[in-house]
């Protein structure tokens, strides 16, 4: 009795071992199945018309907008991104340079040019939009975010240390998620993203079209929302942390070439 | 502006994948906004395809369909530089159109 108990236990693992293990390639098949039929291309051209658009009290465009390539340069700038910016003496990701170059070629205030960073569905934001034609333009780059000056050091460090950091109501850290391996909420995998294998695919299709509620996520928007579930205050648009944080993953996912924007779950 | 819209055609031996994405909210009537209002239908209701000015489908779609609608099929015979043009038409009279070559 006791024996044939043990065996009826010990089915019972394997079949939920090979269960998982169809599901993961279930989900994988999803995956490519929502990637043939995304639009992204639209969010792409829209955001293409946005660039060339004129704005703001200068009634400028941000063609001129140097993401670290030159004035006007897009072509893999993303890839090279984020990186340290003499003009300002920091380092920023592409949400944050654009910020600062609306700012500066359009004359647009901070708070009218963040008054609406993420949209929904009816209405996608303007930096949606621009992210993802930014980020469109750097297909097949490899990605090499700067790694040289101090500051760039710096921000890889903080963001490595705060991937640790347990802070807030839940005393959580990234890790207490990302940290293990073969962990997921729902049907979404939790990548160990201070794993290159792990950063790498991750890296490569960020910002991305979500398909469950027919948004474009954003970088930031992402780190945000990982905030938001850790019960601790969201950061400032731009912040160092951010930048720090993305700064973190991209140095640990760097070499991948670039094929987004994705399509995620 | 209007919602943008895109055509892949690529040629494979003498079938060409033609591949077309079009920007549109496809409202079902089911929906209701934040005040508690249905949103009003607002759905393609005629995608009409052409090959090198001849029609080749026509045809009707519901608000079934959803949101940024992409539509793929191939077409046989085609050659290199075949022009496609795809329009569609909604229940309030919008129209949009795109073209491209088969490459």
């Amino acid at each position: 009795m006791l024996v044939s108990g043990r065996s009826v236990l010990l089915t019972a693992a394997l079949t939920l071992a090979a269960g998982s293990a169809a599901a993961q390639s279930q989900f994988e098949k999803y995956q490519k199945m929502v990637a043939e039929g995304s639009p992204v291309e639209l969010f792409e051209l829209v955001g293409e018309g946005l660039w060339k658009k004129p704005q703001g009290p200068k009634n400028a465009s941000l063609e001129q907008c140097d993401l670290g390539l030159g004035a006007g340069v897009l072509q893999g700038a993303y890839a090279r991104l984020p990186r340290y910016f003499r003009d300002v003496d920091r380092v920023m990701d592409l949400e944050t340079r654009m910020l600062h170059c609306m700012m500066t070629l359009q004359g647009r205030s901070l708070e009218e040019a963040t008054k609406r960073l993420f949209g929904n569905a009816d209405k996608p934001s303007e930096m949606e939009y621009l992210s993802a034609y930014v980020a469109g333009q750097s297909r097949g780059h490899a990605m090499a975010p700067g790694q040289s000056h101090p500051r760039e050091q710096a921000a890889y460090e903080l963001g490595r240390k705060l991937y640790f950091y347990r802070t807030g109501l839940w005393d959580f850290s990234c890790a207490s998620c990302h940290g293990e391996e073969g962990k997921r909420i729902r049907m979404s995998e939790l990548p160990v993203l201070y794993k290159p294998e792990a950063a790498r695919p991750l890296i490569a299709t960020w910002p991305a079209y979500r398909v469950s509620n027919s948004t474009f996520k954003t970088m930031q928007w992402r780190i945000n929302n990982c905030f938001r579930q850790m019960r601790t205050p969201e950061p400032v648009f731009g912040s160092e942390v951010v930048n720090a944080m993305n700064m973190f993953l991209t140095v640990t996912a760097q070499g991948e070439p670039y094929r987004g924007p994705g399509t995620k779950r | 502006m209007a919602d943008p819209m895109k055509i892949r055609a690529t040629l494979k031996g003498d079938l060409a994948d033609v591949r077309v994405l079009m920007g549109h909210p496809m409202e079902t009537g089911q929906r209701k906004d934040g005040a508690g209002k249905p949103i009003p239908l607002h759905f393609i209701q005629e995608v009409t395809v052409k090959l090198n000015g001849k029609t080749v489908i026509e045809g009707q779609i519901s608000q079934a369909i959803s949101r940024n609608p992409v539509f793929s099929f191939r077409v046989k015979g085609a050659k290199s530089g075949d022009k496609v043009e795809i329009s569609w038409l909604d229940n309030k009279g919008d129209t949009n159109r795109t073209e491209a070559a088969i490459a």
